[in-house]
């Protein structure tokens, strides 16, 4: 069953076209990642799903209501988590909670018999009643998510959640998006990073200039976009045009490294049979610019 | 869910900061109290009340009414931090009704302002300011106070809401200095050059002043012009007019939102 279906939406800001034909189906249960850079348009596609702003053109559905026409309904079934932590800094983690579940329609006694639930799966009961400003990023955030999770929404929308974060912070916030996932939730996740994306999303879309520019598994994406490079630094008694000959490759003269696209035990035994022992060895993922470059290539072939 | 009650519930959040971070209204109030003291004790020796008096009873109500329009910048800081931080979008994608963001914001600055205008209420009777009329007009003086603070409080919504950054918080509280020393809060209009009278006679504060001034019985620095006939009747319907003005306004803005 498809809890998001977003049909030819677009919006257009001035000469910009924030969203131009962006086509979303998600189904239920799963995290689906939203991958984009900056200005792509993914905080308008949570923004339209979320029924904050209305499209020019379109239409969507959230949990089976349409989200022009029955908002009130798409509110009662979702979550937003912001790009900011949307929690009243002064007030305590309790607080917040307690006053955002009467905000969701929960009597006083439910609203805090809630709060204690939240704050206890989410690992903040100790510090329920300090003031939200002394909390960490991470503990801020998992706050956030918790405000957006009172009434156990269909689904959880978290625009670019760890943006910011420290590593470990990041962890905490990731575990709760699974958790999360874990007992029900469909979610939708805006990121800039193929990592995090790759960490917790079931599928990945990835969006560029307002529109969905390829979907699939992670694995399905990345083979599409290529494997892992490995990126070798020559030293300098060994000839780097030979090495470059020897591999397919690009080749950086000033820091003398070439990146290779090939599995890292090709490369080994090229190296090997050059007799050249490498400075430096480094294999890395393709980057979000890589991504970029290959799927818009692809797109403007086609 | 009433949209009455979840303003009710925003507005407690705002009186739960309070207890939370005391210092910023208790700053607000020792400001508005350090400059009664300033002009009445350091400026108001020099200064002639036109029609006669005493400087203190005539500057009292105008510091009650100069507070009221200064709500608008704790209005306006309010709205626009919450807007700033996601925090009004948090409540948009909430099943809540449109106007209980507003009615949350309503509900804590009247309260507040309340509160103010007491322990200012207070502290004039402390340094020798007095009602000598009866308390009919005194409460409906109090009432005109509260009048002005509710029509400048959908200025402060309107502009919280329009310009969000932090250059617009400063722009107002700048800008809330010159409005309200061009009136006949501090001052009679009368001592000042013509125009300039004329000009501050018109200032919607002047007539909550003046108004305020007649109906606690204290000298209202009025000897003729506008201010002298109407200053009541003024002090109605301007407030009526900038609310008739704002709320629309802020409205408009809040639904911009959406765009």
């Amino acid at each position: 069953m498809h809890t998001l279906i977003a049909q030819g939406l677009r919006k257009r800001y001035g000469d910009l076209h924030a969203l131009d034909g962006f086509d979303l189906t998600v189904d239920a249960g799963v995290i689906h990642g939203l991958l984009g850079p900056n200005g792509a348009g993914k905080t308008t596609a949570v923004k339209a799903l979320a029924t904050l702003i209305d499209v020019d053109e379109g239409a969507a559905t959230v949990a089976g209501h349409d989200v022009r026409t029955r908002s009130a309904q798409v509110r009662r079934q979702i979550g937003l988590i912001g790009q900011h932590a949307a929690v009243d800094e002064i007030l305590g983690g309790r607080q917040n909670l307690v006053m955002f579940g009467r905000l969701y329609g929960l009597a006083k006694t439910a609203a805090r018999a809630r709060a204690d639930e939240l704050l206890d799966t989410f690992g903040l009961l100790d510090a329920a009643d300090r003031a939200v400003s002394t909390y960490s990023g991470g503990m801020r955030r998992r706050l956030d998510i918790a405000a957006g999770l009172i009434l156990t929404p269909a689904v959880l929308f978290l625009d670019e959640p760890t943006t910011g974060l420290d590593p470990r912070a990041r962890n905490e916030v990731w575990r709760t998006i699974r958790e999360t996932a874990a007992r029900g939730t469909t979610v939708l996740l805006t990121t800039q990073y193929l990592d995090e994306a790759d960490q917790l999303a079931a599928e990945i879309s990835v969006m560029n200039h307002g529109r969905i520019i390829a979907t699939g598994a992670p694995d399905d994406l990345k083979r599409r976009i290529g494997g892992d490079r490995v990126i070798v630094t020559v030293p300098p008694r060994d000839s780097l045009p030979a090495v470059a000959a020897k591999l397919s490759c690009t080749v950086d003269e000033d820091t003398r490294t070439v990146t290779v696209e090939a599995p890292l035990r090709t490369v080994v035994r090229a190296l090997d049979e050059l007799g050249v022992e490498p400075d430096d060895l480094v294999l890395r993922r393709p980057t979000l610019d890589e991504v970029f470059l290959t799927l818009t290539e692809k797109e403007q072939i086609r | 869910m009433t949209t009455l009650r979840a303003g009710w519930i925003i507005t407690q959040r705002d009186l739960a900061h309070w207890v939370r971070q005391p210092w910023g209204p208790i700053f607000g109030l020792l400001f508005s109290i350090m400059l009664l003291l300033v002009f009445g004790f350091l400026f108001g020796g020099a200064i002639q009340v036109p029609g006669g008096g005493d400087y203190i009873a005539f500057l009292l109500p105008g510091m009650l009414a100069l507070s009221m329009m200064f709500g608008v910048e704790a209005t306006a800081t309010a709205m626009g931090a919450d807007a700033r931080k996601g925090i009004t979008d948090r409540f948009r994608s909430m099943p809540i009704g449109n106007a209980a963001v507003a009615l949350g914001r309503v509900g804590a600055d009247m309260t507040t302002s309340a509160a103010e205008l007491s322990v200012l209420l207070a502290g004039g009777l402390l340094i020798g300011w007095r009602i000598t009329s009866d308390p009919g007009p005194a409460a409906l003086a109090v009432l005109l106070l509260l009048l002005l603070r509710f029509a400048v409080l959908w200025i402060g919504i309107f502009l919280g809401l329009t310009f969000r950054g932090d250059g617009a918080t400063a722009a107002v509280q700048v800008l809330v200095w010159p409005i309200g020393f061009l009136s006949t809060a501090i001052v009679s209009a009368e001592t000042m050059p013509g125009w300039l009278g004329a000009l501050a006679s018109w200032n919607p504060l002047s007539a909550t002043a003046t108004a305020t001034r007649d109906l606690f019985g204290n000298p209202s620095g009025v000897t003729g012009g506008i201010l002298a006939d109407h200053a009541l009747l003024m002090a109605f319907l301007w407030p009526l007019v900038i609310t008739a003005v704002f709320m629309p306004l802020s409205a408009r803005a809040y639904r911009r939102l959406r765009t």
